[in-house]
């Protein structure tokens, strides 16, 4: 070993009990530290992972970012105008084909078109404003979770003829439907056609549930009363972080407004920045204090051994070699304190994950969602030991520059 | 007979409230081999006058050279290095380090020096405690050993890197008479692993007498400095 380590080793060695203390103090600091992590991680993760999985990974729609310039605009060098009819929106994308192939020539994923519409959904008396999507049923599936939420019949059922529709349960609910049931839904327009319910599906989010309805396509351009019509791309990637460069390249080439999972749920992902923020400071206070354990013991055995720190530079040790000594003493527990602190992290995240939660609207039992990352133990254990090192730095520095002849002459 | 290390006209002033002068305008030269006692009155300055020679004190005026060096402007890892390899010390209370043992004592300012291999330095260690009839007490703490017993191997520790100046302040001064014996035999001796000098403060004349010159100060300064030919 190392002499300088050697000697900050006998150091703490010889005091057992308040290194076990301070050391104690930097394992619960650094244990806590990566079980909070762990769990908020996780929920985190959790959560985007349900995020990515229920939404579409890029949406474009027919909307447009900026609204378009109206004819008299382009005509006259105007400040305003007032009582002018604007120009007829046409909604939808236009050449849709066209769009699609394009799209497909380059995204690394899979796509589907949809037509979107506001309607009313009515069975027997009771009537509730509901979306409706029309999707090619295949497409759907490859770029949404639609399948696994189904609760009764499948998604592809929607793919043969006639008039079919897979609704939310809680929709289902609300209007009693029940599968072979046909509601009636009405478009805006005012066309309205029967549809047999041949699927339900639950995908836990309320409005959701509450309020989607799936039709063919081709039933949704009918009831649009526009042939070929779509004002939806959904896209789904291989990798969902490449989402916000696909939005922007896909709206660069249409020209329609086009939204990444990220760009839709930026408040929730900056909640998350700030919450994650907030963590990493209380997990630095808690490291901090445990730091302040670090000092105290550094500064009691600087104390101590000022007589032999004077020794140790009679005998030609430099003021520099006397730091490392006590910086060292430090770094030992604080990554003492990591060690036994990653350990205790790690079971306490394994404790979170084990336990069990039953709730009466699931049948699967649910876990805290908890993450086991490299990062949270190497972050912990690195600021720990930093902040036992700087702890140690103090003292050893008062330590180093101290006359060794005063100390001498004051011991004889 | 060259000189090793030589105090020219070193002052040195505590500068307290009212400042307090150590040692003044003292002027002496130490040459290779030789013995040379310090005595005095308590308070005359004797071991001030050790530190600056031993580089760990700086002097208010005037300057010391080792060797021929002058080490006044050298920084303080410098004045390290040559204390490392060039001075050994030895002081009243032997200061060894409680949580070695004592051949792991007299291995510390090896190992800091680095001229030697661990395994060629712990037998060079072993070879000098054994000289010094520590032979059977290598593995044993301080607190395990005698006072007399602890002083020799502060003694060993100061020959560890075979400097060629060792400085003894007090060197016998707790012990008793028959491990003052002892110790003083060994240091008599020293001059003898190498053509090493000592530089010792006692208050004791009968050791002061059997060195080979005696300097004596009163009030920080040199008052009498003489050869004790007959004694060497």
């Amino acid at each position: 070993m190392h002499l300088l380590v050697d000697i900050a080793y006998t150091h703490i060695h010889g005091r057992g009990r308040q290194t076990l203390v301070s050391i104690a103090g930097v394992t619960l600091g650094v244990g806590f530290a990566i079980g909070m992590a762990a769990l908020m991680q996780g929920s985190q993760d959790e959560f985007v992972g349900t995020l990515i999985d229920a939404m579409p990974h890029v949406q474009v729609t027919d909307e447009q970012r900026t609204p378009p310039v109206q004819p008299a605009a382009r005509a006259f060098d105007a400040v305003a105008f007032r009582g002018l009819r604007p120009e007829d929106d046409i909604r939808g994308i236009l050449n849709p084909v066209a769009a699609v192939a394009r799209l497909r020539g380059w995204v690394p994923g899979s796509l589907s078109i949809g037509l979107s519409l506001q309607g009313v959904a009515r069975y027997g008396g009771t009537e509730r404003a509901v979306q409706i999507m029309g999707v090619e049923p295949r497409d759907a599936l490859k770029v949404s979770a639609i399948g696994e939420d189904m609760v009764e019949g499948r998604f592809e059922e929607l793919d043969a003829a006639g008039f079919l529709a897979i609704i939310g349960d809680r929709l289902a609910k609300r209007l009693s439907v029940t599968l072979g049931d046909s509601l009636r839904l009405t478009t805006a327009t005012g066309l309205a056609r029967q549809f047999k319910v041949v699927g339900l599906f639950h995908s836990g989010v309320v409005a959701t549930d509450e309020g989607l309805v799936y039709v063919r396509l081709k039933a949704a351009q009918v009831l649009a009363g526009r042939q070929n019509a779509i004002n939806d791309i959904r896209i789904r990637l291989r990798d969902p972080n490449a989402a916000r460069l696909v939005a922007a390249r896909a709206e660069e080439m249409l020209g329609y407004k086009s939204v990444s999972w990220q760009e839709a749920n930026e408040d929730l992902l900056e909640a998350f920045q700030i919450r994650n923020t907030i963590m990493y400071t209380v997990v630095g206070a808690i490291l901090v204090v445990a730091g302040f354990g670090i000092f105290n013991i550094v500064s009691i055995i600087t104390h101590e051994k000022a007589r032999d720190i004077a020794i140790l530079k009679s005998l030609g040790f430099r003021e520099a070699d006397i730091r490392s000594i006590f910086l060292a003493e430090g770094a030992l527990m604080g990554l003492a304190g990591s060690l036994f602190g990653a350990a205790l992290g790690y079971g306490l995240t394994s404790i979170m994950a084990s336990i069990e939660f039953e709730f009466e609207q699931q049948t699967e039992v649910t876990h805290l969602p908890v993450t086991y990352n490299w990062v949270h133990y190497t972050i912990a254990s690195g600021l720990a030991v930093a902040a036992a090192t700087i702890a140690g730095y103090l003292p050893a520095r008062k330590a180093s520059e101290g006359n060794p002849v005063d100390i001498i002459r004051g011991a004889t | 007979m060259t000189a090793l290390v030589e105090a020219r006209g070193v002052t040195r002033i505590l500068p307290e409230t009212v400042p307090v002068t150590l040692v003044e305008d003292i002027d002496l030269t130490v040459g290779h081999g030789e013995l040379v006692a310090i005595t005095g009155p308590s308070g005359s300055g004797k071991s001030s006058l050790l530190y600056l020679l031993g580089l760990l004190d700086t002097p208010t005026e005037g300057e010391v050279l080792f060797d021929g060096q002058p080490t006044h402007e050298l920084e303080k890892d410098a004045k390290s290095a040559i204390r490392l390899a060039g001075i050994g010390f030895v002081f009243q209370f032997h200061f060894l380090l409680p949580e070695f043992t004592v051949l792991g004592n007299v291995m510390i300012p090896m190992r800091r020096l680095g001229r030697w291999p661990r395994t060629e330095a712990e037998q060079r260690a072993a070879a000098i405690l054994e000289s010094l009839g520590l032979g059977d007490h290598m593995h044993k703490r301080p607190d395990q050993i005698s006072g007399g017993q602890r002083q020799r191997v502060a003694v060993a520790r100061a020959l560890a890197n075979d400097p060629p100046l060792i400085l003894a302040d007090e060197p016998t001064g707790s012990l008793d008479s028959h491990a003052s014996e002892q110790v003083f035999q060994i240091l008599r001796e020293v001059p003898a692993r190498g053509d090493k000098s000592i530089v010792a403060v006692t208050h004791d004349l009968d050791i002061a007498n059997r060195m080979d010159r005696r300097v004596h100060l009163v009030d920080g300064r040199i008052v009498l400095d003489e050869q004790m030919h007959a004694n060497v």
